[in-house]
């Protein structure tokens, strides 16, 4: 069932949502968080997309936060117009499309706030242009947790800093979400090999975010000098970790597959593909507490390796040694 | 492989990463009488499933043995088609590649010491091949009466003997004994082989095959209801591991009490012809390869007592059958009535009995019973609930029970599994119940479809109780 609404507020915007639930038959649902999505008109389509499928994990209910200031706030009439979603037309929960226009566009918070379940969490999440302090911004304010995509923006690098320099308990971003498995994988190679790291690599397309993350949680984990190399792509592609009794390797050159390989064992192969947005926002839906492993990440630095690594081959492999942050190439695929 | 047993792992930062899942170790699994019906519906979609959410270690390996004339592309293919048909996650091409490359399939007979030493050698080659670091569990998918010639062939073969730094773990399947002295026989031949915490017992209500002449008190209140029983009744374990848990399921089981009038506590039935959920069905004693004589119990409900200071006084009340009402699994606490009610018995004509029910299955979730004033100017109470179903909350399904199972055998985490020493307490405790069952009478007939026989409501009504309706 879906209702429209012109020219309305959040009082009715409430009585219709309560009008949607009891007319799919279902007076109370079991919905465990509110999921704030903010957004422009461009993005919000896929956003509330990857987020109903996600609510098949987690039940919620979705506000998506559509600004729409105009070209002179002044001289746009203000006005909250809304598309109020339940039953089957909203997967599980209920989704509300909010659309701010003129100087409403500024008080999002005075919208979103009526219209939290009550007691249960909130969560933000900007899929593209976050605030630079999220946990400063009004509608920030109100989640418990705040999701970020330093991949989905222009310049990630400086995304990254910013991301560091305004860290509060809560913040989170997609780009650290896409490093689960790859870390999990590693973790788990380095509890065979049982023994100190030396140094470690990380390989990957330019200005990839969660490389640089997982470079800093190498540093931070590791205290160990970290390689960053530059290749082709797709977005990660290698970590390698060195040990007295020789390298841990991942290796993923393109598509779903990689390649383990442990010092004294066979190589192997190993399913690790690039998981869709609303796996992404599962994930990070599962734990609302402060993820402190990614605070520790996103606060280490990374040192590079003092002297070049001998031979170079890796050079001839088509990459390049960079330092950290020091190009400003544009992504291609939209994933890591 | 470690260093030293000072290292640990810096990439793992478990108090404050908590993304990590546990991942298995390098490991294998066996699967012994890997042609079965359990063993394709359940047993290779949950190593499929389990794959397929990152929980298994990249070189994880799969063998198969039984008596078939097979290559390992035929096991293979087998597999894919039981995946295929009975998975619960997507189908991915990748995942499906990593698994099949650990496939192997071993032919042979259980007296067959050529096959074992081929066994051996396929581990041997998987270690080097594949990385499986000498663990590996074996799963005993075979009827009870081949468990001591299947385990004493691990041990002549060395195959039950890990290598230094390494785990070998034997999983069984109930019936686990028909009475304690041949549980006790059972424990102590797979005891034999491989060390009472290398050894998982999975109980999965139903397994069809071995019923008649066991009954459904043997089948399902010796193990699963009266593991419900003591988790129930438990106290608070100290912490969560497996040894604290089972540490308080004991004390509970060892205060059991029987009644001492068994005739008039105990009740068991066998159900006859009739309609259930709009379908004709016949009586047991008509089913194919059922003798007409058969006393087998299809229903059995016993009165427990346990005897602690915590619920002294509080029965409990165990009931099991086949072709009930519907298909349920549930533990309802029913709470007594306050020492002084203030509403004249005319308010609270309707009004039943608080209760907890926890609902193990279907549909998951917790329900309380509880009274509330009816609307409207005459003060009249009336029974409402309070529900709480993990279906609405969580639309994701809590993972296949063989999934969990399979996981926690590869991590060694045995809080689910019963202790050899809890399936000899359960046994205690039915066995009376069963001899006396042997020498005194039938089972009482009850109608298809309905909840069971009128003996087991006049049971309750002894008491002063009804059963409740699930």
């Amino acid at each position: 069932m879906s209702t429209e609404l012109t020219g309305t507020t959040s009082a009715k915007i409430n009585a219709a949502l309560i009008a949607a639930r009891r007319a799919a038959g279902s007076p109370a649902v079991g919905m465990v968080l509110t999921l704030v999505i903010v957004t422009d008109e461009e993005n919000a389509h896929d956003s509330l997309k990857a987020a109903r499928d996600a609510s098949t994990e987690h039940p919620s209910r979705i506000l998506v936060v559509i600004r729409r200031p105009g070209r002179s706030a002044r001289r746009t009439e203000s006005r909250l117009d809304a598309d109020v979603r339940a039953g089957a037309a909203a997967g599980n929960g209920e989704t509300v499309l909010l659309r701010l226009h003129g100087e409403l566009a500024d008080h999002a918070d005075s919208v979103v706030l009526p219209l939290l379940l009550p007691d249960a969490p909130v969560v933000v999440w900007w899929p593209v242009d976050a605030p630079d302090v999220p946990s400063r911004d009004p509608l920030g304010a109100l989640a418990q947790r705040r999701i970020t995509d330093a991949y989905a923006v222009e310049d990630p690098p400086t995304q990254i800093k910013a991301r560091a320099a305004a860290y509060a308990p809560g913040d989170t971003d997609l780009a650290w979400t896409r490093l689960t498995p790859w870390r999990s994988m590693l973790a788990a190679a380095l509890d065979e090999v049982g023994t100190d790291v030396t140094g470690a690599t990380v390989e990957s397309e330019a200005d990839n975010p969660s490389a640089e993350l997982l470079a800093r949680w190498f540093a931070d984990r590791l205290r160990v000098p970290v390689e960053r190399i530059v290749t082709e792509g797709p977005v990660v592609t290698a970590a390698r970790l060195r040990t007295a009794q020789g390298e841990i390797r991942i290796d993923r050159p393109d598509g779903p597959v990689a390649r383990l390989a442990i010092p004294g064992q066979p190589t192997r192969t190993l399913a690790l593909k690039v998981r869709s947005t609303a796996e992404l926002i599962a994930e990070e839906l599962r734990r609302l507490d402060p993820d402190e492993a990614y605070a520790a990440a996103l606060a280490a630095r990374v040192t590079p390796p003092s002297a070049p690594r001998a031979g170079g081959s890796r050079d001839a492999a088509g990459g390049s040694r960079i330092g950290e942050q020091d190009t400003d190439d544009r992504r291609e695929t939209s994933d890591a | 492989m470690t260093d030293s047993d000072t290292w640990s792992n810096p990439l793992r930062d478990t108090a404050n990463d908590r993304r990590l899942p546990r991942i298995a170790g390098p490991s294998g699994l066996v699967i012994f009488g890997v042609t079965g019906d359990l063993s394709r519906k359940k047993l290779m979609p949950a190593v499929y499933d389990l794959a397929n959410r990152g929980l298994l270690p990249p070189g994880f390996s799969l063998v198969g043995f039984a008596r078939r004339d097979w290559e390992d592309e035929d096991f293979a293919q087998v597999v894919h088609d039981a995946v295929r048909e009975h998975a619960r996650t997507p189908f991915r091409e990748e995942v499906w590649q990593q698994l099949a490359e650990g496939m192997r399939f071993i032919p042979g007979q259980f007296d067959d010491d050529a096959a074992f030493k081929r066994l051996g050698e396929t581990i041997a080659e998987l270690d080097a091949a594949r990385g499986t670091g000498g663990n590996f569990a074996f799963y005993l998918s075979v009827p009870p009466k081949f468990f001591p010639q299947v385990v004493q062939q691990l041990k002549r073969h060395g195959l039950s003997d890990p290598p230094s730094g390494s785990w070998r773990r034997a999983v069984i399947e109930k019936p686990f004994g028909r009475d304690l002295a041949t549980a006790e026989e059972l424990n102590a031949v797979v005891h034999g082989v491989f060390p009472p915490a290398e050894v998982f017992r999975i109980d999965i209500g139903g397994r069809a095959g071995y019923y008649d002449g066991i009954g459904s008190a043997r089948d399902v209140i010796q193990n699963h209801l009266l593991q419900l029983l003591a988790l129930t009744a438990m106290e608070e374990p100290a912490d969560f591991d497996a040894d604290a848990l089972m540490a308080e399921k004991l004390k509970v089981l060892k205060a059991v009490k029987l009644p001492a009038d068994l005739a008039r506590h105990t009740v068991r039935g066998q159900y006859t012809a009739g309609w259930q959920g709009g379908e004709k069905v016949p009586g047991y004693l008509e089913e194919d390869g059922i003798d007409p004589q058969s006393r087998t119990d299809t229903y059995a409900a016993v009165r427990l007592e346990v005897d602690n200071r915590r619920w002294a006084g509080v029965p409990f009340y165990l009931r099991t059958g086949k072709r009930l009402g519907r298909r349920v699994t549930e533990i309802a606490v029913v709470f007594q009535r306050a020492p002084h009610s203030p509403f004249d018995t005319t308010d609270t004509q309707e009004l039943g009995q608080n209760a907890l029910v926890i609902r193990v299955q279907p549909d998951e979730g917790v329900t309380v019973r509880f009274g509330s004033k009816v609307p409207g100017t005459q003060m009249e109470i009336r029974d409402v609930t309070m529900d709480f179903a993990y279906g609405e909350s969580f639309t994701e399904s809590s993972p296949e029970a063989y999934e969990r199972l399979l996981l926690d055998v590869l991590l060694g985490d045995a809080n689910l599994f019963p202790r050899h020493q809890e399936v000899e307490e359960s046994w205690r405790i039915l066995d009376p119940v069963e001899a006396y069952w042997d020498t005194h009478g039938r089972p009482a007939p009850y109608a298809s479809g309905t909840w069971g026989p009128g003996e087991a409501d006049d049971m309750l009504a002894r008491d002063g109780r009804t059963w409740r309706r699930p």
